[in-house]
């Protein structure tokens, strides 16, 4: 079981994220829900202690999360990544065995056969010697998720991983996502606007900087709870994700 | 025509200016590939004119100026890296500062400790005066540099690829922070006879984004900069040695020269020569890209 208990993260005296508190079961697809700056991106980074926290504790199954990465993938925004750089489709997924390759040793062929097998599922292996900018952004997410699916891992947090893509590529992540989930395995994502795919959702984190509401989609979708979360309207607010901005 | 290429080797500050040019010509373009793909290009100049208070001291001290170059370049680096997560200073404004203060304070330490550094040869390179210490000191430093990349090449394609992800699955990101800093410093140590300080950027530079235009993974561009690399350094030496020019100007105008070449006609990125229809529809999606983001 995942369990995050009065996580907070403040940042030059703003405040990211609220004293959050939450567990998940193995084999749960949870989403989270926030307008730009609740603090979604935010929560992913503290969880995982890639930004600095200021209280709080995050286990899974024994000990700190912190000390088990191993077990975990993490999928960070597509504008986080530098579409440019010289890198093949294959290479990418190939990152994903880095860790458990483990100083000084190159990919055989285990590792060759994983993120041949991570390629298939996600329907980019024709593309494997593409440049990753030669691709679309559907495609680019859809090497990302491979990238994830060939760590192997117990825990995956995806951070907006449908932001900009295409129809066959959500249908294809969300493929995935419940493949995942009935192997038992923890899944964490983030989305700005859930629109149908709601309904996958085993539960929903309503988040904006504190955790305004928990449960199954229904219970959380409420007119007061979304009241609190967006503020007087719905409409998400126009200023820049600040999750992004603050820790580039 | 082959005497051309063979008179000059009869003189041994010749040879010697070959070798330490090989040597860099294949360093700058490894390191450089790591810089420009990490958009860090101007680092690379201001830890070189960072270096300048150490040799100052070192000079003084009689150290050998490894020592004082690579702890004044680090600590500049680090100074960068402190205002910076200190303040709502940007990385661009504490680099302008930085470098210039630190340039300032070692050509006023040159002076008030009344050094004997030639600062002519230490701004642009003095490749016809390579001394085998010279050339002793960058061999070790360019061995030493090649083998940590080759054995720690997955880590530091990660790296540099995507930050967030490398931390995230536990590679020790501060350390690596550490490591190319240490890597840059001692490029620029290594090549300050052949090109000298203000120069050595375009040898950081130069072939490597050649080598960009034209290949389309990591370590392809190190291998194919590299070649440009030397093949630039000689050209320069050469030049130097025929037209008598400065030997660092001659080498960065070809390298340069190159880069103009291969930005006009590489096959799948020249301006002139890359296939219309793709880089039409290339733009329109860069233009989407642009409007998605500013949404």
């Amino acid at each position: 079981m995942l369990e995050v208990r009065n996580l907070a993260v403040n940042y030059r005296g703003v405040c990211g994220l609220d004293h959050v508190s939450f567990k998940i079961e193995p084999g749960q697809l949870v989403g989270i829900l926030g307008p730009n700056g609740a603090g979604k991106s935010t929560m992913l980074k503290a969880m995982l202690g890639l930004v600095p926290v200021s209280s709080g504790l995050v286990n899974y199954c024994t000990g700190p999360l912190h000390q088990q990465l191993e077990r975990v993938a993490y999928v960070p925004q597509r504008s986080q990544i530098d579409w440019d750089y010289p890198i093949t489709v294959w290479n990418v997924v190939m990152m994903a065995r880095t860790r458990q390759l483990g100083w000084f040793r190159r990919p055989g062929r285990a590792a060759q056969e994983i993120v041949k097998t991570a390629l298939d599922r996600v329907e980019m292996t024709h593309l494997k010697q593409r440049r990753i900018g030669e691709l679309s952004g559907g495609q680019q997410q859809r090497v990302f998720l491979a990238r994830a699916l060939a760590q192997q891992a117990d825990i995956f947090l995806f951070d907006e991983p449908f932001a900009g893509v295409d129809k066959k590529t959500e249908a294809i992540i969300l493929e995935v996502f419940e493949e995942l989930r009935s192997q038992g395995k923890i899944l964490l994502v983030s989305n700005h606007d859930w629109g149908q795919s709601l309904t996958r959702l085993d539960r929903l984190l309503l988040l904006n900087q504190r955790l305004i509401a928990d449960g199954s989609p229904q219970e959380v979708m409420t007119p007061e709870n979304l009241q609190s979360a967006y503020g007087g309207s719905l409409q998400t607010p126009l200023y820049q994700d600040v999750d992004t901005n603050l820790f580039c | 025509m082959l005497n051309l290429l063979t008179e000059p080797l009869t003189y041994g500050f010749m040879q010697n200016a070959l070798a330490i040019s090989t040597l860099v010509g294949i360093l700058c373009p490894v390191v450089g590939s790591y810089l420009i793909v990490q958009r860090m290009a101007l680092l690379g100049d201001v830890i070189a004119h960072c270096v300048l208070p150490g040799m100052s001291l070192s000079f003084f001290f009689g150290i050998d100026i490894l020592i004082g170059a690579f702890g004044s370049g680090i600590l500049g680096s680090f100074l960068i890296g402190w205002i910076r997560s200190q303040s709502r200073v940007k990385v661009d404004a504490a680099m302008a500062l930085t470098f210039s203060t630190f340039f300032a304070l070692g050509i006023t330490l040159i002076t008030v400790l009344k050094n004997k550094i030639d600062l002519d040869s230490f701004l642009f390179g003095d490749v016809l005066g390579v001394t085998s210490t010279d050339i002793y000191r960058t061999l070790i430093i360019s061995l030493v540099i090649l083998i940590v990349v080759r054995l720690f090449y997955k880590e530091l394609l990660f790296y540099t690829f995507d930050r967030t992800g490398a931390q995230a699955i536990g590679l020790p990101i501060n350390a690596i922070h550490f490591g190319f800093m240490a890597a840059i410093t001692l490029t620029v140590i290594a090549s300050m006879k052949a090109v000298g300080v203000i120069l050595v950027i375009s040898l950081l530079v130069g072939p490597a984004l050649t080598a960009y235009l034209l290949v389309k993974e990591l370590h392809q561009m190190m291998l194919l900069g590299s070649m440009i690399g030397v093949i630039v350094s000689f050209a320069g030496v050469y030049l130097s040695y025929y037209q008598n020019v400065p030997s660092g100007p001659a080498i960065v105008l070809v390298s340069s020269t190159l880069f103009l070449f291969t930005f006009l006609f590489s096959p799948t990125q020249g301006i002139l020569t890359r296939p219309e229809p793709a880089s039409r529809s290339a733009r329109l999606l860069r233009k989407l890209r642009f409007i998605r983001r500013a949404e």
